[in-house]
């Protein structure tokens, strides 16, 4: 939807929304509404006791100079009884407009979430994470935003009508006078809105951007301090910061020319009809109890139908963030999955990667992965060895069926990874990504992610991984959490804590994507060792991402991809001999030394 | 370790004694702004007191109706409706542009001062944390100021003047009045404290919500992997109950404690109208002066009083929200910036080769061990150094010192004799390049990150440093060439891809002492063999000191630093180092063997 076509329209969508919500929560609508319309009711008859006490008992008593005791028993019970009533109606109104309001949301959360569970990764990689983020909170909070003053607004126009209609009950001539001010009210506000909703849209607009600047900034904090760019990032920061001042300030002057038209809308209604209502006195056409229940209505009324105006003005936001919660509701492909189960045994599995090809979803170039093929037998150690962006870690994602492939077919024991019931695949495969994810959770609920195993065997995995140590030393063990992304965490740490977490699941395949990069040569080495022994006991199929040698020195084969293509497969001294381009990338390193040793001979 | 000063231990009025020190645009012109609140309130009383004018002296005056009296009372309440509307204008806009104005200045200064923090505070804060402090908690203390402090300036000052002018027609029925309001005013101080817990735990509790939702977004890859959907699923709906849960508790405290401003309303409309009828009568006073137009204006002028209880009730909880984000924002200009730019006074370091000395150099993260230990030596101008040593051996923080992101706890770090504490901010970025491991990225193109150190240099330049690098092809085979968008965090290009820009970034740069943490643990070895080689070249008219992992650097180097234990514990060149039998470098060299030749 086009941003004007969304200002024309969003009135019309503003209530579409709205009815979605009372759809989905009828009685909770009702019930805030009902008390809405209590409370709009007891207002208006605050000012029907007000006339009735000025006519019964204030004039009368003044004039007669006596007044029964009952009289006055009759006024307090009125007012008392009004304002209990009134006060239910408060709090129907505002518990139920936040009820209704708390359970929107938290039904979109989840439909969201849910979504996003259910969504294939390649649906991921295609919307950016902030966007995904924004999705699932600021949208859901705007769409729903109007609830809140919705029962106030319904209940404003039922005080409305009531009010006219008593108002003409009184005296038809002064109805027809305070008659004027509701509508003027109503276009004064209407016109407010239409001269700040840009203002606050483009303020929203500058407090994302604000934020996404601050974000960037300290993200960047390392670069920005060794360069001494701090002045220029502080003006980048300003330079938006300044803008939202201004707006605000333009807002802020809208505000203060229509706060005081607004008040002084119906504080002249009264004027006028205090000068009319003394004519009508005076000609006998009117009670002075009439002339002063027009007055006090228009005063009590005039307030409330800024709600109005409110709920108006949160309708633009909710429905863009409406529509861009829906659209992710309405966002289809899911995995498909088969009804074949892989076996639990504890031997490894046979894996067969089929004239594999695969293309990034959107892209237009070219093919990151074209016609691989490769078998690895049960318990065998494959090395996938290649230069950066060779498409290494493309595979190893198809591996753990986080995606599938274009073209061809990769199976485990024979069987198509499409054809795995949900759940299955992922029970004897685990794959160890480059970039190590952690969850807001203790260290035990990272490994185990609620696999029920004992605690010897948490930390027999994470022994494996070489993260006993570092474990044992944070404050609470296994039970220290590990904060939002794990942040307390180096990034070597963390990725062993990744690699207990699929070690600790005893996969009959493994996939390593680099899964070492940031832990040093040392504790990698004793990585590799403990794996080395691991592998071989279990029976475990390994295949593994690999730049050094040690690593490589892992694999019973190696295979060897260059753009995409497998340019070559076999073991590691058969491929340095017939291979040069891979000679050439494993053996860099020895390349200087020969040359350093050549300079300084 | 350290963190930036959360502000807590801060009362509410040094808060905002603090604050305003801080924005002092906020007070100027304070006292003019507060004149014309008052003759704005004023406006308020027009309306009660023309209808007791009116019902007094134009409807049941001495001489009957008097409509010239009523339509001379109407004129002039409406010109005093003009002027106190006019002083209404003209104080929300004087109150906008002060606020603004000196919350845009206060988040400014804290933006800037974010960045003066020392690293290692920035790394124990959350970044998250911390922009949410020059964000949202100012937009806080604007939303009150501007909305809630305007509103509870003008709803105290209509208690006010309403008391006034109650006091003025009848100090009985004021009484009255304030006796029925007065179990409200006496029950605010329960419910304040019970609303600003309850919305506490609600913000807390949103926090853990948001935490949880985030995970199928941020960590599809492994909820995927793992197929813990279901317990990802199940640990969200529990979070999104639990923030509905405290939600309707608050809305709950806040709807009772909204509707006692309407109950104490309507006992004050009745106490006015019985208590009123009486003292008219004189049952209750012998002098029976209330007139009928009093006790109706009384009804009028309690309206104005239940309207501002209510929203006073609502703006109380927000200013407690106010003052706390107020607080955040002052606790980071209370943190203090340990890296102090000596500025105009400093000195400014020459060009070419820097000498650098370690003259007994300790270093500890406040509250830890020390990482380094009475450190001392000096490499000549121009030298290749190479330090290596085990994680957490210390060799990150002999960078980090050596930059100036941190100094010292004791010793002394000089470039060119002099101590780093005494060059100037500029002089020293411009002539000490670092390239960290992970080479930050801004989401723009790929030149603007390159050209970030020096705004100045052209995409010729660029392409020209690029090409001394071995990277000319790399440049080419991207889709825009130095035109490329690279992203959020420049994350359309790879890890590696990344770090080839940093060294881009510092070739251009030009330091005169470049100090390498890292920089190429991600390309592959072949790429970085090319780097190698070029950046060998790049080294030739610089001082260089270089940390890695991988001890192919150190082999080229024309020393090597071996940090154990936070100390210097070998010095010489790979050959000599190596030579010595069961030294830490030896064993280094032997595990790195391993990893070669497999």
């Amino acid at each position: 939807m086009g941003v004007t076509a969304a200002r024309r329209a969003s009135t019309t969508d503003g209530f579409g929304v709205l009815w979605v919500a009372i759809k989905r929560e009828p009685w909770v609508f009702t019930l805030s509404t009902l008390g809405s319309a209590l409370f709009g009711a007891l207002t208006v008859a605050d000012a029907w006791v007000l006339g009735w006490s000025t006519n019964h008992v204030v004039l009368p008593a003044f004039r007669d100079g006596h007044i029964g005791t009952g009289w006055l028993l009759a006024v307090v019970g009125l007012f008392v009884g009004v304002a209990i009533l009134r006060a239910v109606g408060v709090i129907a109104r505002r518990l139920g407009a936040g009820v209704m309001q708390y359970r929107m949301q938290a039904h979109y959360r989840r439909a969201v979430t849910r979504k996003y569970l259910e969504l294939p990764l390649a649906w991921h990689h295609r919307h950016p994470t902030g966007e995904l983020l924004s999705n699932a909170n600021s949208d859901v909070e705007a769409a729903w935003a109007p609830i809140a003053p919705l029962p106030m607004a319904v209940g404003t126009v039922a005080m409305m009508v009531i009010a006219i209609v008593q108002m003409f009950l009184a005296d038809l001539v002064l109805a027809c006078v305070g008659l004027l001010v509701f509508p003027a009210v109503i276009a004064t506000n209407l016109v407010y809105q239409r001269f700040s909703s840009p203002l606050m849209t483009r303020a929203q607009q500058l407090r994302a951007e604000l934020s996404g600047v601050a974000h960037e900034s300290f993200d960047g904090a390392l670069v920005v301090k060794t360069l001494g760019r701090e002045s220029e990032e502080t003006d980048r920061f300003a330079v938006t910061a300044r803008e939202l001042r201004d707006v605000n300030i333009r807002a802020g002057r809208l505000r203060a020319a229509f706060d005081p038209t607004l008040a002084a809308l119906p504080q002249l209604g009264v004027l006028v009809v205090l000068a009319v209502g003394v004519l009508r006195v005076v000609h006998g056409g009117a009670l002075a109890g009439d002339v002063v229940q027009v007055a006090y209505l228009l005063t009590i009324v005039a307030f409330p139908i800024r709600s109005l105006g409110w709920l108006l003005g949160e309708f633009p936001r909710s429905v863009v963030g409406f529509t861009r919660v829906q659209a992710v509701l309405d966002s289809t492909g899911r995995m498909p999955y088969g009804e074949g189960a892989a076996a639990r045994s504890a031997s490894g599995a046979a894996v067969a990667v089929e004239g594999v090809g695969y293309t990034y979803p959107g892209s237009s170039g070219a093919p990151l992965l074209r016609q691989v093929d490769f078998t690895v037998a049960p318990g065998r150690t494959v090395a996938l060895v290649g230069a950066t962006a060779a498409g290494k870690s493309t595979l190893t994602t198809l591996l753990a069926r986080l995606v599938d492939p274009d073209h061809g077919r990769i199976t485990l024991d024979g069987t198509d990874l499409r054809d795995f019931a949900q759940g299955e695949l992922a029970g004897v495969t685990a794959l160890v990504p480059q970039t190590a994810f952690l969850f807001d959770d203790t260290v035990r609920d990272n490994v185990t992610l609620g696999l029920q195993v004992s605690d010897d065997e948490v930390w027999a995995a994470l022994r494996t991984a070489q993260a006993d140590g570092f474990v044992a030393a944070l404050p609470d063990g296994l039970d220290t959490r590990l904060g939002e992304r794990g942040t307390s965490l180096s990034g070597g740490q963390r990725q062993r804590i990744s690699l207990a977490r699929a070690l600790i699941r005893h996969p009959r395949l493994l996939v390593l994507d680099d899964a070492t990069s940031a832990v040093d040569p040392e504790v990698e080495q004793r990585i590799l060792t403990a794996l080395r022994a691991g592998v071989a006991s279990s029976g475990t199929t390994l295949v593994v991402v690999a730049y050094r040698k040690a690593t490589i020195a892992l694999a019973d084969e190696v295979v060897h991809l260059e753009n995409g293509r497998i340019l070559d497969r076999g073991t590691h001294v058969d491929l340095l001999a017939r291979d040069a381009s891979y000679a050439r990338l494993v053996n860099a390193y020895e390349q200087t030394d020969e040359t350093t040793e050549g300079m300084s001979a | 370790m350290s963190a930036v000063d959360s502000g807590e231990t801060l009362g509410g009025i040094e808060t905002i004694r603090r604050g305003l020190r801080y924005s002092p645009e906020l007070v100027s012109g304070i006292w003019t702004t507060l004149l014309l609140a008052v003759v704005a309130s004023i406006g308020q009383v027009v309306v009660p007191v023309a209808v007791q004018q009116t019902l007094d002296h134009g409807l049941h005056g001495d001489h009957g109706a008097d409509v010239g009296f009523v339509v001379r009372a109407g004129l002039l309440a409406t010109l005093a409706i003009a002027v106190t509307g006019w002083a209404s204008y003209a104080m929300t806009r004087r109150l906008f542009t002060a606020s603004e104005r000196g919350l845009a200045t206060l988040r400014e200064k804290a933006f800037r001062h974010v960045h003066d923090l020392p690293l290692l505070t920035q790394s124990t804060e959350r970044r998250g944390a911390l922009v949410s402090r020059v964000t949202s908690d100012v937009d806080q203390i604007s939303q009150f100021i501007v909305y809630g402090g305007l509103l509870f300036v003008v709803s105290v000052g209509q208690m006010l003047i309403a008391t006034v002018v109650m006091a003025v027609y009848s100090w009985q029925l004021a009484l009255v009045v304030w006796l029925c309001f007065g179990p409200l005013f006496a029950s605010l101080r329960y419910f304040q404290g019970k609303l600003s817990a309850a919305y506490t735990q609600v913000r807390r509790q949103v926090g853990a919500m948001l935490s949880a939702v985030s995970e199928p977004v941020v960590g599809a890859a492994v909820v995927k992997a793992y197929a813990v959907e279901s317990r990802t699923q199940a640990r969200i709906d529990a979070e999104v109950a639990a923030t509905q849960v405290a939600q309707t508790r608050a809305q709950g405290f806040t709807a009772t404690f909204f509707s006692l401003g309407g109950l104490s309303g309507g006992l004050a409309n009745a106490g006015v109208i019985v208590i009123g009828v009486l003292l008219g009568l004189g049952y209750l006073h012998s002098g029976g002066d209330l007139t009928s137009g009093e006790v109706l204006a009384f009804a009028f002028l309690v309206s104005l009083f239940v309207g501002p209880v209510q929203t006073g009730s609502q703006i109380l909880t927000d200013a407690q929200n106010a003052v706390a984000s107020w607080r955040r924002v002052i606790g980071i200009l209370d943190t203090p910036a340990d890296l102090v730019d000596p500025g105009e006074d400093g000195e400014v370091l020459p060009r070419g080769p820097l000498a650098v000395e370690f003259d007994q150099v300790t270093f500890a993260y406040p509250g830890g061990t020390p990482v380094l230990h009475d450190v001392t030596f000096a490499l000549a101008p121009g030298v290749r150094v190479s330090v290596v040593g085990e994680t957490g051996s210390g060799k990150s923080t002999i960078a980090k010192l050596l930059t100036r992101l941190m100094d010292p706890t004791e010793g002394v770090v000089r470039l060119d004799g002099v101590d780093l504490r005494r060059v100037r901010n500029d002089s020293l970025r411009q002539s000490v390049v670092l390239v960290p491991q992970e080479g930050f990225l801004f989401d723009d193109t790929l030149a603007a990150n390159v050209r970030y150190g020096r705004p100045d240099a052209t995409d010729t330049e660029i392409e020209y440093a690029a090409g001394v690098l071995g990277l000319a092809d790399w440049l080419a085979s991207l889709p825009l060439g130095v035109q490329t968008r690279v992203g959020q965090r420049g994350e359309s290009l790879s890890a590696g891809e990344r770090q080839l820009v940093a060294l881009l970034r510092a070739q251009l740069d030009d330091p005169d002492l470049l100090v390498l943490d890292e920089a190429t643990s991600a390309v592959d070895p072949a790429l970085e063999m090319r780097i190698g080689r070029a950046l060998e070249r790049l080294m030739s008219d610089r001082t260089s000191v270089t940390i890695a992992h991988r001890l192919s650097t150190a082999e080229a180097a024309d020393e090597v630093l071996v940090v154990d234990g936070g100390r210097i514990v070998q010095r010489g060149r790979h050959t000599e180092l190596i030579a010595e039998e069961g030294s830490v470098y030896a064993r280094l060299h032997a595990s790195w063997m391993a990893q070669q030749g497999g």
